[in-house]
């Protein structure tokens, strides 16, 4: 067995950094809204873990307190998002967020 | 009832005329002539009737406490400022009242007969009644604020009078030309009202006369230059006086009324209200004292050229207004008061008279081709004769009395120059008098003759230019003759006649009081009636005693023989009167001067040049620079800066999601090169 492997804060910390980066790369290359919408999902957990692992790393609750805040406001989101998605799709088949512009300054 | 309970309802006196404007205004048309004339003239008869009671009533108190102040309700309750419906009655309001209601109800009587053939005779009463309870309004009120009500309304009344015969284009622009001139000496009315406010909290008359012998002396030079102002614009003071031979536009029982009750006096009325501060301030007094010498000398010379009699008149009146400043500018407050009663006597007569010799002549106005008037108008001779001699200055007339008042208390307090300017405006007076009266009423008949070949320009007969009359032309300026009067049709076939008694019985009336009206202040002991009855509201002022038959007769006999010199000389070019009614000798005499004098100084003339000139450029630089250039420039310039900006930032905003989301991106990564870049440092 590898006994000296030894998980330190820096591993959550890179995982949460693949999984924003993951996140923003797909925010910024799909054109399905509910891929989008996925995305920015895996963005905010991303920071959720890194949240919870410098709670730990410096023996603060303070950050798994934040934690439960942003999952509270991301369900909010969902059920928002997810409202706006379900009522774009009712009006048009098949919309890419490409195709959604009509809000231009 | 006791004497304070009478005069509680001193303000009977001008809610009469008030209310017979408000049945006259509504129901004039349907009473007609003569009757709604003749309500007129009774209400305003009740209104002296009324003054007559009051004055009694105030005769029966002992002299200290002849004041009393009654207040009907609280009119502007504004925190410390309290300002009532108040009247003051003292001898010095209950005076006026009884010289606007007596001899404004004989100018009324005289409309009944001059205005009788009018279409508007209804309104015409509506208005003549709202003049008399404005004046009476002015001079009842115990603070500025409501003597200032009845200044706007005499001033509004003078307005709709003068250009009552609006469609006469002279007639509508002599009313606005009133109005302008009185609205800048009402701004200095309106100041010393702010300041009165400011200084004092109060605008009572018994409070501020109190405080303005504790107040600051530049405070008190101020609120009196300000009241002087006023007091400038509304008795046609040099420099606001040409408005006054413009009102000549109205119809004689206007100027009647104008000239000789109300209005021109209030601001006689005015400085003796307000005394204190003007004893408290030598330096007003000499302002004062140096524009009414300088007006009675201007308007007197004005006066010596001019064709037209009611003009020959109305300058006189600004003369004579310039006397009686003169007098309260050495603090001679009894003279002046005697002076404008005297005044209110001769002038009434005058210009009732002028109104009837023009009746009687076709409505001429000219006294170039008038002349032996007296056989076809023996009343309205006599009686203008005798208000000629009082004018002059002819003992024992009653103009005599009061200009020598005026003249030696002005040459007993030291103030020689002035007394000198008022002696050279006494020969004036002379001269252009007799010549009025010797031109119309005596000399060669020239009625009958062809009308003065006009003078170029000024012609009544143009069709009015619509477009400009409504102010469309900015450019457009009224071409009127300087002096000359209308050219009516000429007599034709029948003779100058009298009026009816309604007019005659005025003239005559007037006339007598002009004989006897010295009688109020005869320099004898015991018989200074006027000064004994003034005397509780100028008791605390020093005035300049007068010149008695025991001392000053040489200062007397100066100002008669002015007087006399100017009779004697305007009668001997005029005696046989014109030889040709286009050569008047006087022009022959004065020279090159003539010019200058007739065109009364080319004062209207310059006033035109400087508003038409640097005021209107003064203007048109604010209007189009300042207003339209730096005012509405920055507004608007603010406007399309924030519309410009707004128009660069909203294009970044396409509609492409997930190009705000690289936005946020990189913005995001942006701080966090920033922070790994500077955060440990």
């Amino acid at each position: 067995m590898i006994g000296s492997f030894h998980i330190t804060p820096s591993y959550y910390l890179v995982l949460g950094a693949a999984l924003f980066s993951i996140g923003a790369v797909g925010l910024l290359v799909r054109r399905n809204v509910i891929v989008m919408f996925m995305s920015i999902e895996l963005m905010l957990n991303a920071v959720n873990l890194t949240f919870v692992a410098f709670a730990k790393a410096l023996n603060d609750a303070a950050g798994q307190v934040l934690v439960f805040f942003t999952l509270v406001v991301a369900a909010a989101e969902v059920a928002v998002g997810l409202g706006i998605i379900v009522a774009i799709f009712r009006r048009r088949r098949a919309a890419t967020a490409d195709d959604l512009r009509v809000l231009e300054g | 009832m006791t004497a304070r309970d009478l005069l509680s309802l001193a303000g009977l006196i001008p809610l009469l005329p008030l209310v017979g404007a408000a049945v006259l205004l509504l129901w004039g048309r349907r009473l007609g002539s003569p009757r709604a004339g003749w309500l007129a003239t009774g209400i305003v008869f009740a209104s002296f009737l009324w003054s007559v009671v009051m004055f009694a009533a105030l005769l029966s108190l002992p002299p200290a406490a002849r004041s009393h102040v009654s207040l009907v309700w609280t009119w502007l309750p504004a925190d410390q400022l309290r300002v009532h419906i108040g009247f003051l009655a003292d001898p010095l309001s209950i005076t006026w009242c009884l010289l606007v209601t007596g001899v404004g109800s004989l100018i009324h009587l005289y409309a009944i007969g001059y205005m009788r053939h009018d279409p508007n005779f209804g309104r015409f009463f509506a208005y003549f009644n709202l003049f008399a309870a404005s004046m009476l309004l002015l001079v009842l009120a115990d603070n500025y604020l409501l003597t200032f009500l009845g200044w706007e309304g005499v001033g509004l009344c003078s307005y709709l009078l003068i250009s009552f015969w609006f469609e006469r284009r002279t007639a509508a622009l002599g009313g606005k030309k009133a109005f302008i001139y009185n609205r800048i000496g009402d701004f200095g009315f309106m100041l010393a009202m702010f300041l009165l406010v400011v200084k004092f909290g109060n605008l009572d008359y018994t409070a501020t006369n109190h405080a303005a012998a504790h107040a600051s002396s530049g405070t008190v030079t101020a609120i009196a230059l300000l009241l002087f102002l006023a007091c400038v614009g509304k008795s046609a003071q040099v420099p606001l006086f040409p408005w006054l031979t413009d009102a000549m536009e109205g119809p004689t029982p206007v100027s009647a009324l104008i000239h000789a009750a109300t209005m021109v006096t209030a601001g006689i009325f005015l400085i003796c209200r307000a005394h204190p501060f003007f004893d408290a301030s030598p330096d007003t007094m000499t302002v004062v004292a140096w524009v009414g010498a300088v007006t009675a000398l201007g308007a007197g010379t004005i006066a010596v050229l001019q064709p037209d009699i009611k003009r020959v008149l109305a300058y006189s009146t600004i003369s004579q207004l310039g006397f009686m400043f003169l007098a309260l500018g050495t603090g001679a407050y009894t003279a002046a008061i005697f002076l404008v009663i005297a005044h209110a006597f001769y002038k009434g007569c005058l210009f009732l008279g002028a109104g009837s010799v023009i009746h009687g002549n076709a409505e001429n106005q000219d006294m170039r081709t008038m002349g032996a008037l007296r056989k076809f108008l023996p009343i309205t001779a006599a009686a203008m004769v005798a208000a000629w001699l009082a004018i002059a200055g002819v003992p024992p007339f009653a103009g005599f009395w009061a200009k020598d008042d005026v003249l030696s208390g002005d040459f007993f307090s030291h103030h020689y120059a002035t007394w000198a300017i008022g002696v050279a405006a006494a020969v004036m007076t002379g001269v252009y008098m007799t010549r009025l009266i010797f031109l119309t009423f005596f000399g060669n008949e020239r009625f009958r003759d062809a009308p003065t070949p006009a003078v170029s320009g000024g012609s009544d007969d143009d069709p009015p230019d619509v477009e400009a009359e409504l102010g469309y032309d900015p450019d457009y300026l009224p071409t009127v003759v300087y002096g000359e009067p209308p050219r009516p049709p000429r007599l034709e076939g029948h003779d100058p006649h009298e009026s009816p008694w309604t007019m005659a019985l005025p003239i005559a009336l007037l006339g007598a009081l002009s004989v006897v009206g010295g009688l109020l202040n005869l320099p004898l002991r015991g018989v200074t009636w006027l000064e004994s009855w003034l005397d509780p509201v100028f008791h605390s002022v020093h005035q300049p005693a007068p010149s008695t038959f025991v001392k000053g007769g040489e200062v007397t006999g100066i100002a008669f023989a002015a007087g006399l010199i100017g009779i004697v000389a305007a009668y001997a070019l005029y005696r046989h009167g014109l030889r040709n009614p286009a050569d008047d000798p006087m022009r022959d005499r004065l020279g090159p001067a003539a010019d200058v004098v007739g065109h009364g100084y080319y004062y209207d003339d310059g006033i035109s040049a400087a508003v038409d000139g640097p005021v209107r450029a003064g203007a048109d630089f604010l209007d189009e620079d300042v207003d339209q250039g730096v005012i509405d420039g920055t507004v608007n310039g603010t406007a399309r800066l924030i519309r410009r900006v707004a128009t660069e930032f909203g294009r970044a905003q396409d509609g492409f999601v997930r190009r705000y989301a690289v936005g946020i991106a990189l913005g995001a990564a942006a701080i966090l090169l920033y922070l790994i870049a500077f955060a440990g440092h």
